[in-house]
């Protein structure tokens, strides 16, 4: 499987990070090289195997439906770009 | 042409949870911006989510009341998208392995016929925080206190084929959800909201046509009125020869119309995959069963009980089991006063008008049921009639105090000393000798009509307090002399 | 100043021979005469440490102490330390300061040891060079012209020029273990799920563990016992009871079986390191082992493997990174899209961002299984390998990486040359098991490592079977010759 350029505009923009034509083919290079390396697993027959996500395989530990925590808020928005009454501030959101 | 109308719902429940999905935050409604945040909530680096026990159970209880597969081994998964209320570019939900499985539900409709609809899954997800679009110079902001609670995302079948069985459908829904205790169905809170599919079709063709998306419909009067006005826009493009635009839309009651929204640049492609900071919730039989043994009983299961042990109409036994409030309600005010058919009528009948006079919901009413019981009591024991009880109701509601305190206050008690009775009636027959007269002179059939001239005189002369059932058998006694 | 081990410098304290001020001041001074030429570390909390030191030396006099008490180490810039600029290395954390303490780094407070400050390191733990950090690459200080191994370079680096006592890193496909090989100094991987990862800024969730990174098996045992053991605010946090690390140190190695998976010892695998890794397999032959020829075959397919987990999992944890609640903005954002993508680009550095977008490829729509499905399963036959190799022998031997630490700047053109050095390391974590690095002799003048793979949950083995190789050997004493002002 290859890319093309056009496919790592796409992809940039699904992981929001612009990129100018000149960083599109450099990318381009750099990604194509790692697909070409991960190209190998294809050739291995894994039918019937599972995946595995956990080294584990745990199940998940349940938590007690306790409220634990007070209002931090003012820590919380200190390392916020910008922020007013509260809130987080970004540009305008349109629906 | 005769098109058929296809709809599938997606309803969003936010469970009714003490703390977070995945954090010890509170979920309480309403609260300053960003206070009922944590490190989990906000995304932080390097916080981690901790699952919620009760919101586990709620979903199993839910699986239950439709009776759902419940998912052994549920799977959290990650949808990514960039929005900015959602604050680690992710939203942890369930994907490939629900806690809800297939289910179904059977929906009593008013003509008297069952409609079946299908739930393809229901599964666990934590929620969004909250733009807020008002000025600020221009900006956005940002509140998350909503973000990561819990939500419970109810799917059904394509099953739906009206705006009615929708609506039927999702009150169906509400009242499971209330029922169970696991969601407080606000919809004007956004406790519950529901997106609607909808596609039409010729009649008889089996394939389904385009759809289109609904969000947010937040009232069983918005979903029925966005249905049909969506319904009839799908109509006339198609009846054009159009093709309908597979999109988001939304429902503006204002305008009774639907409107697409901005369509973005790109279709969506959420990347899902199993949240690795989270592991598969296994859970078993004994677990299961157990919940299963603890749920409490189901509207449907409500209306048969009130059916048999009232010996209500299905009608009735439908009304009042719709709500748990309303049933709760009703079962304390027959409890108090031993008559279940007089309890139900009371509730369904006066208090009902009283609530709506008002726009109050039941468990908001000023008269508490075991206060309406009381003054039913009265009736029953003929301290008042059901007309006097009409006026205590109303004077209760304006809080003047209980039926035995209004009744004592404003004298209404029913005379029911036979002597004294006797007397008025003896005080009545001497002034109205020439009505006597006739009456005496009348046959059977006719007397029957003229003995309502004296009851009237009766319930005159004692202003409304002499019992009917006392002063019949006295007047008739002494009318025939 | 001479090296000294955790236990002989809490002895001294214990006797007043030194106090923790004295020390703390005597390791901030030699940052300040060694560091600018290193570039270790990102911060040096200078005020933090005295005042930690001076509290310590009271506990000291009340003789209310931990091991650690007293003692001044490092933290990777991955560390969450409430209150202390945490950066990842990154552009995109420059100016964060988080409001809360990871679960690591409050254990190693808890226990009395000294914060010196937060070490240098690749950019949101990618790389395997340091090279690639907003605050600059640091240097070898065995070679000033040399990498120190990455990602936790910084702690390598400053534990090797003895810049702080001991330090924690972190391990994805080999973060602890590379750099420690190619710094001459001992560092442990535990069991994925050993040590919380709450607080610990990720890379990839199901991959990264966090340990000690220190000049000995004892002294990394030391740090292990504090840190190790579950944290309720870690999901994937093991509930499996830690051992005393300590206490197994002392066991004898006689009839211990040792594999050599041939694997290891391939193409590619520069021969002074291979004379050095056999020197301390004979070595341990001397202390009773015996040697067991393995075969763990699905190996080469740990990079394809991990070169897609890692990724697709980094896609997702650094999509928080967007310039809302903390972090880098770009000036002037235009509209909403235009603050994402640039703040993005601009805060992430190239080696990030290639790795994101790799990632955000693997999972998406038509792809997924192909890739990051297909990556998956080929995970489950590299933990069977392991699993059944560990059925005949008790801890598994190789070398860390092929090479010792390679020229600065050497292999910045070709990334993917940098990937395949990771050969030998990207398994253990796939499988999620425990595996340490210690320094085992030198080829063209530049550290060895020999990797001591174990069993799930085997750290007291592992450190025990490193240690016992210590008391035989003096190569984990060796230290670099740092020029005055380098």
């Amino acid at each position: 499987m290859s890319i093309d350029k056009q496919d790592v505009q796409k992809i940039a923009h699904l992981a929001r990070l612009g990129l100018s034509d000149q960083d599109a083919e450099q990318y381009h290079h750099a990604i194509s090289s790692v697909l070409d390396l991960v190209e190998q697993m294809q050739s291995v027959n894994t039918d019937g195997i599972e995946p595995l996500s956990n080294p584990h395989e745990a199940t998940q530990r349940l938590r007690e439906d306790i409220v634990t925590e007070s209002d931090r808020r003012e820590a919380f928005l200190k390392n916020a770009p910008q922020t007013e009454a509260g809130l987080f501030l970004v540009p305008k959101v349109i629906d | 042409m005769n098109w058929e109308v296809v709809i599938g719902l997606e309803i969003h429940a936010q469970l009714s949870t003490k703390s977070k999905l995945f954090s010890g935050a509170a979920t309480s409604f309403g609260a300053e911006p960003n206070t009922n945040t944590t490190l989990v909530d906000l995304g932080m680096p390097g916080a981690l989510p901790v699952f919620n026990k009760e919101a586990l159970r709620m979903a199993v209880m839910f699986g239950h009341a439709v009776n759902a597969e419940i998912g052994m081994k549920s799977v959290f998964a990650r949808k990514n998208y960039f929005y900015p209320d959602l604050p680690k570019g992710y939203q942890t939900s369930q994907m490939d392995d629900p806690i809800v499985g297939k289910g179904y539900l059977d929906i009593p409709m008013e003509d008297g016929s069952v409609k079946r609809v299908g739930i393809t899954r229901a599964h666990l997800e934590e929620d969004a925080g909250k733009s807020l679009h008002e000025d600020f110079h221009g900006m956005t902001g940002i509140d998350l206190n909503r973000s990561s609670t819990p939500l419970l995302e109810i799917v059904s079948e394509p099953d739906i084929r009206s705006a009615k069985e929708a609506v039927a459908y999702v009150k169906m829904i509400h009242s499971i959800v209330t029922y169970l205790g696991i969601c407080d169905g606000n919809m004007a809170e956004g406790s519950m909201r529901c997106d609607v599919n909808l596609s039409l079709r010729p009649k008889g063709q089996q394939e389904f046509g385009t759809r289109t998306e609904i969000k947010n419909v937040n009232s069983f009067r918005f979903i029925e009125k966005a249905i049909l006005c969506e319904i009839e826009r799908q109509a006339d493009i198609l009846e054009d020869g159009g093709k309908i635009v597979q999109e988001t839309r939304l429902y503006d009651p204002d305008k009774d119309e639907t409107r697409s929204m901005r369509t973005k640049e790109d279709a969506n492609d959420y990347r899902y995959f199993p949240c690795p900071d989270l592991l598969p919730v296994v859970i078993d039989q004994e677990y299961v069963d157990a919940i299963k043994a603890s749920l409490p009983e189901l509207p449907s299961q409500k209306a048969a009980r009130f059916q048999e042990a009232y010996q209500l109409s299905e009608y009735d036994a439908g009304v009042l089991s719709a709500s748990r409030a309303m049933a709760d309600y009703f079962e304390t005010v027959a409890a108090t006063c031993n008559n279940a058919k007089v309890s139900a009528n009371w509730v369904m009948g006066e208090l009902s008008k009283l609530l709506n006079q008002s726009n109050l919901d039941i468990t908001d009413s000023p008269v508490s049921a075991t206060a309406l019981g009381e003054l039913l009591v009265r009736i029953e024991d003929n301290t008042i009639n059901g007309k006097t009880a009409k006026s205590v109701l109303q004077a209760m509601w304006d809080g003047e105090g209980s039926a035995d305190e209004i009744i004592s206050a404003k004298g209404l008690k029913q005379v029911t000393d036979t002597g004294a009775i006797e007397t008025m009636i003896q005080g009545i027959i001497d002034a109205n000798a020439a009505q006597v007269e006739q009456y005496r002179a009348a046959d059977e059939d006719k007397r029957k009509k003229m003995i309502g001239f004296f009851m009237g005189q009766v319930m005159k002369a004692s202003q409304g307090k002499a019992n009917p059932g006392v002063v019949t058998p006295i007047l008739t006694k002494l009318l025939n002399g | 100043m001479t090296t000294q081990s955790i236990a002989e410098l809490s002895q001294q304290l214990a006797n007043k021979e030194v106090s923790s001020v004295e020390l703390t001041k005597d390791y901030l001074a030699r940052i300040k005469q060694h560091d600018g030429a290193l570039n270790s570390y990102i911060t040096v909390t200078e005020e933090i440490a005295l005042a930690q030191a001076e509290y310590a030396d009271k506990l000291i006099q009340q003789g209310n102490t931990s091991p650690l008490t007293g003692i001044p180490v490092a933290h990777k810039d991955l560390f969450c330390t409430d209150g202390v600029l945490t950066t990842c290395a990154s552009k995109m954390l420059h100016n964060f300061v988080p409001p809360y303490e990871s679960t690591v780094t409050q254990r190693i407070k808890s226990a009395g040891a000294v914060m010196l400050g937060k070490t240098n390191m690749d950019e949101f733990a990618m790389g395997s060079s340091n090279e690639n950090s907003h605050f600059g690459a640091v240097k070898n200080p065995w070679d000033l012209t040399k990498v120190p191994g990455g990602s936790s370079g910084g702690s390598a680096a400053a534990v090797a020029a003895n810049l702080c006592v001991a330090a924690t890193g972190t391990d994805t496909g080999g973060s602890i273990r590379q750099p420690a090989s190619f710094c001459g100094i001992t560092g442990l991987k535990p069991t994925y799920g050993r040590v919380s990862r709450f607080g610990m800024i990720a890379y990839a969730s199901s991959l990264d563990q966090a340990g000690p990174m220190a000049r000995s098996a004892q002294d990394c045992a030391y740090l292990l016992q504090a840190i190790a053991g579950f944290d309720h605010n870690d999901s994937t946090c093991s509930e499996v009871a830690t051992e005393d690390y300590l206490a197994g140190l002392d066991q004898p190695l006689n009839g211990l079986r040792i594999g050599l998976p041939k694997e290891y010892f391939g193409e590619g695998l520069q021969e002074g390191v291979a004379v050095a890794i056999q020197n301390a397999v004979k070595e341990f032959e001397k202390l009773g082992a015996t040697v067991v020829d393995i075969s763990l075959p699905n190996l080469q397919l740990s990079i394809p493997s991990y070169y897609v987990i890692a990724p697709s999992e980094a896609s997702s944890n650094l999509s928080r990174f967007d310039g809302v609640r903390y972090g880098y903005r770009c000036e002037d954002p235009k509209d909403l899209m235009d603050m994402y993508k640039r703040s993005r680009a601009e805060g992430f550095g190239k080696e990030v961002q290639k790795r994101i977008m790799v990632g955000t490829y693997a999972l998406s729509e038509g792809y997924y299984d192909a890739y990051y499905l297909k990556a998956q399963r080929i995970r489950r036959l590299i933990k069977e390998d392991f699993v059944n190799a560990l059925k005949q022998v008790d801890v598994i031997m190789g070398p860390v990486a092929p090479t010792t630490a390679f020229g600065l700047g050497a292999k910045t053109d070709d990334p993917v040359a940098m990937y395949l050095e990771d050969i030998y390391t990207l398994s253990v974590n796939l499988a999620g098991i425990p595996a340490m690095s210690i320094p085992v002799g030198f080829a063209d003048n530049m550290p060895v490592g020999l990797q001591i793979m174990g069993n799930y949950f085997a750290e007291a083995k592992l450190l025990n079977v490193a240690h016992q190789y210590q008391l035989a050997t003096d190569w984990h004493q060796q230290t670099p010759n740092l020029a005055e002002g380098a």
